[in-house]
Protein backbone atom coordinates (compact mmCIF):
# COMPACT_ATOMS: atom_id res chain seq x y z
CA UNK A 1 0.00 0.00 0.00
CA UNK A 2 1.35 3.43 -0.93
CA UNK A 3 2.71 5.48 1.94
CA UNK A 4 0.86 8.60 3.07
CA UNK A 5 2.21 11.67 1.21
CA UNK A 6 1.27 13.90 4.14
CA UNK A 7 4.40 12.60 5.93
CA UNK A 8 6.64 14.51 3.49
CA UNK A 9 8.40 17.28 5.39
CA UNK A 10 7.85 15.70 8.77
CA UNK A 11 10.79 16.22 11.12
CA UNK A 12 11.38 13.95 14.11
CA UNK A 13 12.83 15.11 17.46
CA UNK A 14 16.65 15.16 17.72
CA UNK A 15 18.19 11.98 19.10
CA UNK A 16 20.03 11.77 22.43
CA UNK A 17 23.74 12.50 21.90
CA UNK A 18 25.97 9.72 20.53
CA UNK A 19 29.47 10.02 21.97
CA UNK A 20 32.14 9.12 19.41
CA UNK A 21 34.94 7.10 21.03
CA UNK A 22 38.49 6.59 19.77
CA UNK A 23 38.25 2.83 20.15
CA UNK A 24 34.93 2.66 18.27
CA UNK A 25 36.57 4.54 15.40
CA UNK A 26 39.53 2.14 15.53
CA UNK A 27 37.19 -0.87 15.48
CA UNK A 28 35.32 0.51 12.46
CA UNK A 29 38.50 1.49 10.61
CA UNK A 30 39.95 -2.00 11.11
CA UNK A 31 36.69 -3.61 9.98
CA UNK A 32 36.89 -1.81 6.64
CA UNK A 33 40.62 -2.52 6.31
CA UNK A 34 41.78 1.06 6.79
CA UNK A 35 45.46 1.53 7.62
CA UNK A 36 45.63 5.36 7.60
CA UNK A 37 46.91 6.35 11.09
CA UNK A 38 44.68 9.45 11.06
CA UNK A 39 41.92 7.09 12.28
CA UNK A 40 43.90 5.55 15.13
CA UNK A 41 46.77 7.82 16.18
CA UNK A 42 45.91 11.25 17.64
CA UNK A 43 49.36 12.57 16.71
CA UNK A 44 48.93 11.54 13.07
CA UNK A 45 45.51 13.23 13.09
CA UNK A 46 47.04 16.42 14.53
CA UNK A 47 49.59 16.47 11.71
CA UNK A 48 46.61 16.99 9.38
CA UNK A 49 45.16 19.69 11.63
CA UNK A 50 42.53 17.54 13.38
CA UNK A 51 42.16 17.90 17.15
CA UNK A 52 41.76 14.12 17.62
CA UNK A 53 41.46 10.97 15.50
CA UNK A 54 38.81 11.32 12.80
CA UNK A 55 36.34 8.69 11.62
CA UNK A 56 36.26 7.17 8.12
CA UNK A 57 33.75 9.02 5.91
CA UNK A 58 30.97 6.40 6.14
CA UNK A 59 31.28 5.84 9.93
CA UNK A 60 28.50 8.33 10.68
CA UNK A 61 25.95 6.14 8.86
CA UNK A 62 25.71 3.89 11.92
CA UNK A 63 24.51 6.92 13.87
CA UNK A 64 22.19 8.42 11.25
CA UNK A 65 20.62 5.08 10.38
CA UNK A 66 19.87 4.38 14.02
CA UNK A 67 18.20 7.80 14.13
CA UNK A 68 16.25 6.98 10.97
CA UNK A 69 14.71 4.14 12.98
CA UNK A 70 12.29 6.76 14.33
CA UNK A 71 10.95 7.09 10.78
CA UNK A 72 11.23 3.46 9.73
CA UNK A 73 9.46 2.24 12.86
CA UNK A 74 6.86 5.01 12.97
CA UNK A 75 3.63 2.96 13.19
CA UNK A 76 1.68 5.84 11.63
CA UNK A 77 3.88 5.75 8.52
CA UNK A 78 3.54 1.97 8.28
CA UNK A 79 6.65 1.10 6.26
CA UNK A 80 7.11 -2.67 5.75
CA UNK A 81 10.74 -2.89 6.82
CA UNK A 82 11.04 -6.57 5.92
CA UNK A 83 10.85 -5.49 2.25
CA UNK A 84 13.25 -2.55 2.48
CA UNK A 85 16.54 -2.30 0.60
CA UNK A 86 19.05 0.54 0.69
CA UNK A 87 18.82 2.43 -2.60
CA UNK A 88 21.13 5.44 -2.41
CA UNK A 89 23.35 7.01 0.21
CA UNK A 90 24.97 10.42 0.24
CA UNK A 91 26.90 12.53 2.75
CA UNK A 92 27.85 16.22 2.76
CA UNK A 93 30.49 17.08 5.35
CA UNK A 94 31.11 20.40 7.07
CA UNK A 95 33.98 18.70 8.89
CA UNK A 96 34.99 15.09 9.62
CA UNK A 97 33.47 13.31 12.62
CA UNK A 98 36.13 12.98 15.34
CA UNK A 99 36.67 11.29 18.68
CA UNK A 100 35.02 13.17 21.52
CA UNK A 101 32.13 14.43 19.40
CA UNK A 102 28.69 14.22 20.99
CA UNK A 103 26.40 14.05 17.98
CA UNK A 104 22.66 14.44 17.69
CA UNK A 105 20.68 13.59 14.57
CA UNK A 106 17.49 15.25 13.37
CA UNK A 107 15.68 13.15 10.77
CA UNK A 108 13.30 14.57 8.18
CA UNK A 109 11.24 12.79 5.53
CA UNK A 110 12.24 14.57 2.33
CA UNK A 111 10.20 12.62 -0.20
CA UNK A 112 7.82 9.69 -0.59
CA UNK A 113 7.28 8.19 -4.02
CA UNK A 114 5.52 5.17 -5.36
CA UNK A 115 7.04 3.54 -8.43
CA UNK A 116 5.82 0.27 -9.94
CA UNK A 117 4.34 -0.69 -6.58
CA UNK A 118 7.58 0.07 -4.71
CA UNK A 119 7.53 2.65 -1.93
CA UNK A 120 10.53 4.97 -2.08
CA UNK A 121 11.40 6.96 1.03
CA UNK A 122 14.05 9.70 1.22
CA UNK A 123 15.27 10.54 4.72
CA UNK A 124 17.65 13.40 5.53
CA UNK A 125 19.63 13.25 8.76
CA UNK A 126 21.20 16.49 9.99
CA UNK A 127 24.07 15.80 12.38
CA UNK A 128 25.10 18.46 14.91
CA UNK A 129 27.76 18.52 17.61
CA UNK A 130 27.36 19.53 21.25
CA UNK A 131 27.93 23.20 20.40
CA UNK A 132 25.05 23.01 17.92
CA UNK A 133 27.38 23.27 14.91
CA UNK A 134 26.49 21.32 11.79
CA UNK A 135 28.91 18.42 11.13
CA UNK A 136 27.43 16.35 8.31
CA UNK A 137 24.17 15.72 6.48
CA UNK A 138 23.25 12.18 5.43
CA UNK A 139 20.65 11.38 2.77
CA UNK A 140 19.31 7.82 2.77
CA UNK A 141 17.00 6.45 0.09
CA UNK A 142 15.08 3.33 1.15
CA UNK A 143 13.06 1.22 -1.28
CA UNK A 144 10.30 -1.05 0.04
CA UNK A 145 9.80 -3.58 -2.72
CA UNK A 146 6.25 -4.30 -3.80
CA UNK A 147 4.68 -7.29 -2.08
CA UNK A 148 4.63 -10.34 -4.35
CA UNK A 149 1.33 -11.46 -5.83
CA UNK A 150 0.00 -14.40 -3.85
CA UNK B 1 42.42 19.85 5.98
CA UNK B 2 45.60 19.37 4.02
CA UNK B 3 45.41 16.94 1.15
CA UNK B 4 48.75 15.92 -0.28
CA UNK B 5 47.46 16.40 -3.85
CA UNK B 6 47.48 19.92 -5.28
CA UNK B 7 44.54 21.34 -7.22
CA UNK B 8 46.90 22.52 -9.95
CA UNK B 9 48.43 19.05 -10.27
CA UNK B 10 45.25 17.36 -11.53
CA UNK B 11 43.29 17.59 -14.76
CA UNK B 12 39.89 16.29 -15.78
CA UNK B 13 40.64 12.64 -16.56
CA UNK B 14 43.46 12.24 -14.02
CA UNK B 15 43.21 8.65 -12.79
CA UNK B 16 43.60 7.73 -9.13
CA UNK B 17 45.50 4.53 -8.24
CA UNK B 18 42.95 1.69 -8.54
CA UNK B 19 42.60 -0.84 -5.73
CA UNK B 20 41.05 -4.28 -5.23
CA UNK B 21 39.45 -5.12 -1.89
CA UNK B 22 38.86 -8.74 -0.84
CA UNK B 23 35.74 -9.57 1.16
CA UNK B 24 35.06 -12.88 2.89
CA UNK B 25 32.36 -14.05 5.30
CA UNK B 26 34.74 -13.18 8.14
CA UNK B 27 35.02 -9.61 6.78
CA UNK B 28 31.23 -9.29 6.86
CA UNK B 29 30.88 -10.61 10.41
CA UNK B 30 33.51 -8.13 11.52
CA UNK B 31 31.79 -5.27 9.68
CA UNK B 32 28.43 -6.26 11.17
CA UNK B 33 29.89 -5.94 14.65
CA UNK B 34 31.69 -2.66 14.00
CA UNK B 35 28.74 -1.01 12.24
CA UNK B 36 25.88 -2.48 14.27
CA UNK B 37 24.15 -3.77 11.10
CA UNK B 38 23.24 -7.37 11.97
CA UNK B 39 20.82 -8.00 9.10
CA UNK B 40 21.11 -11.80 8.57
CA UNK B 41 21.35 -11.42 4.77
CA UNK B 42 24.98 -10.47 5.47
CA UNK B 43 25.95 -13.63 7.37
CA UNK B 44 23.22 -16.28 7.18
CA UNK B 45 23.12 -18.15 3.87
CA UNK B 46 19.84 -19.93 4.65
CA UNK B 47 18.11 -16.65 5.43
CA UNK B 48 19.60 -14.89 2.37
CA UNK B 49 18.29 -17.60 0.05
CA UNK B 50 14.87 -17.57 1.70
CA UNK B 51 14.48 -13.89 0.80
CA UNK B 52 15.47 -14.55 -2.81
CA UNK B 53 19.17 -13.66 -2.82
CA UNK B 54 21.70 -15.93 -4.57
CA UNK B 55 23.84 -16.17 -1.40
CA UNK B 56 25.06 -13.98 1.47
CA UNK B 57 25.72 -10.43 0.22
CA UNK B 58 28.03 -7.72 1.52
CA UNK B 59 26.60 -4.71 3.33
CA UNK B 60 26.12 -1.92 0.79
CA UNK B 61 27.71 0.42 3.32
CA UNK B 62 30.78 -1.86 3.44
CA UNK B 63 31.19 -1.51 -0.32
CA UNK B 64 30.72 2.25 0.02
CA UNK B 65 33.40 2.34 2.74
CA UNK B 66 35.86 0.39 0.57
CA UNK B 67 35.30 2.47 -2.56
CA UNK B 68 36.14 5.80 -0.90
CA UNK B 69 39.50 4.37 0.25
CA UNK B 70 40.73 4.85 -3.33
CA UNK B 71 40.05 8.55 -2.84
CA UNK B 72 41.21 8.96 0.77
CA UNK B 73 44.44 6.99 0.20
CA UNK B 74 45.16 9.34 -2.71
CA UNK B 75 44.32 12.43 -0.63
CA UNK B 76 46.24 11.43 2.49
CA UNK B 77 43.73 13.31 4.65
CA UNK B 78 40.27 11.68 4.68
CA UNK B 79 39.02 14.93 6.24
CA UNK B 80 39.31 16.53 2.78
CA UNK B 81 36.19 14.66 1.56
CA UNK B 82 33.41 17.27 1.18
CA UNK B 83 30.68 15.08 -0.36
CA UNK B 84 30.30 11.40 -1.12
CA UNK B 85 27.31 9.59 -2.61
CA UNK B 86 26.51 6.25 -4.23
CA UNK B 87 23.63 4.22 -5.61
CA UNK B 88 23.56 0.53 -4.70
CA UNK B 89 22.94 -1.11 -8.08
CA UNK B 90 23.89 -4.79 -7.59
CA UNK B 91 24.84 -6.77 -4.50
CA UNK B 92 28.36 -8.08 -3.85
CA UNK B 93 27.75 -11.83 -3.50
CA UNK B 94 30.13 -13.44 -0.98
CA UNK B 95 30.47 -17.25 -1.20
CA UNK B 96 31.42 -19.33 1.85
CA UNK B 97 34.97 -20.22 0.80
CA UNK B 98 38.50 -18.98 1.41
CA UNK B 99 38.43 -16.59 -1.53
CA UNK B 100 35.15 -14.80 -0.94
CA UNK B 101 34.62 -11.93 -3.39
CA UNK B 102 36.64 -9.04 -4.76
CA UNK B 103 35.53 -5.42 -5.05
CA UNK B 104 37.51 -3.62 -7.77
CA UNK B 105 37.49 0.16 -7.57
CA UNK B 106 38.83 2.73 -10.02
CA UNK B 107 38.36 6.49 -9.99
CA UNK B 108 39.16 9.58 -12.00
CA UNK B 109 38.81 13.31 -11.75
CA UNK B 110 35.60 14.22 -13.58
CA UNK B 111 35.40 18.00 -13.00
CA UNK B 112 37.38 20.83 -11.45
CA UNK B 113 35.14 22.94 -9.21
CA UNK B 114 35.47 26.12 -7.13
CA UNK B 115 37.42 26.50 -3.88
CA UNK B 116 40.14 23.99 -4.84
CA UNK B 117 37.61 21.18 -5.00
CA UNK B 118 37.29 18.50 -7.65
CA UNK B 119 34.65 15.88 -8.38
CA UNK B 120 35.93 12.32 -8.54
CA UNK B 121 33.80 9.65 -10.23
CA UNK B 122 34.24 6.09 -8.94
CA UNK B 123 33.58 2.74 -10.56
CA UNK B 124 33.14 -0.35 -8.36
CA UNK B 125 32.65 -3.84 -9.77
CA UNK B 126 32.47 -7.35 -8.37
CA UNK B 127 32.40 -10.52 -10.50
CA UNK B 128 32.16 -8.30 -13.58
CA UNK B 129 29.01 -6.50 -12.34
CA UNK B 130 28.84 -2.81 -11.52
CA UNK B 131 27.91 -2.74 -7.82
CA UNK B 132 27.78 1.04 -7.31
CA UNK B 133 26.20 3.62 -9.61
CA UNK B 134 26.34 7.43 -9.51
CA UNK B 135 29.34 7.00 -7.25
CA UNK B 136 30.84 10.45 -6.79
CA UNK B 137 32.96 12.31 -4.29
CA UNK B 138 33.80 15.99 -4.03
CA UNK B 139 37.18 16.55 -2.36
CA UNK B 140 39.19 19.62 -1.40
CA UNK B 141 42.77 19.61 -2.69
CA UNK B 142 45.77 21.58 -1.48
Amino acid sequence: MALDQSFVGRTYPPTAPYEVGREKIREFAEAVGETNPVFTDPEAAKAFGHSDVIAPPTFVFSITFRAAGQVIEDPQLGLDYSRVVHGDQKFAYRRPVRAGDRLTVTSTIEAIKSLAGNDILDIRGEVHDEAGEHVVTAWTKLVARAAEEV
Amino acid sequence: MTAKIGYDDVEVGTELPAQTFPVTRATLVRYAGASGDFNPIHWNEKFAKEVGLPDVIAHGMFTMAEAIRVVTDWLGDPGAVVEYGVRFTKPVVVPNDDQGALIEVSAKVAAKLDDNTVRVDLTATSAGQKVLGMSRAVVRLA
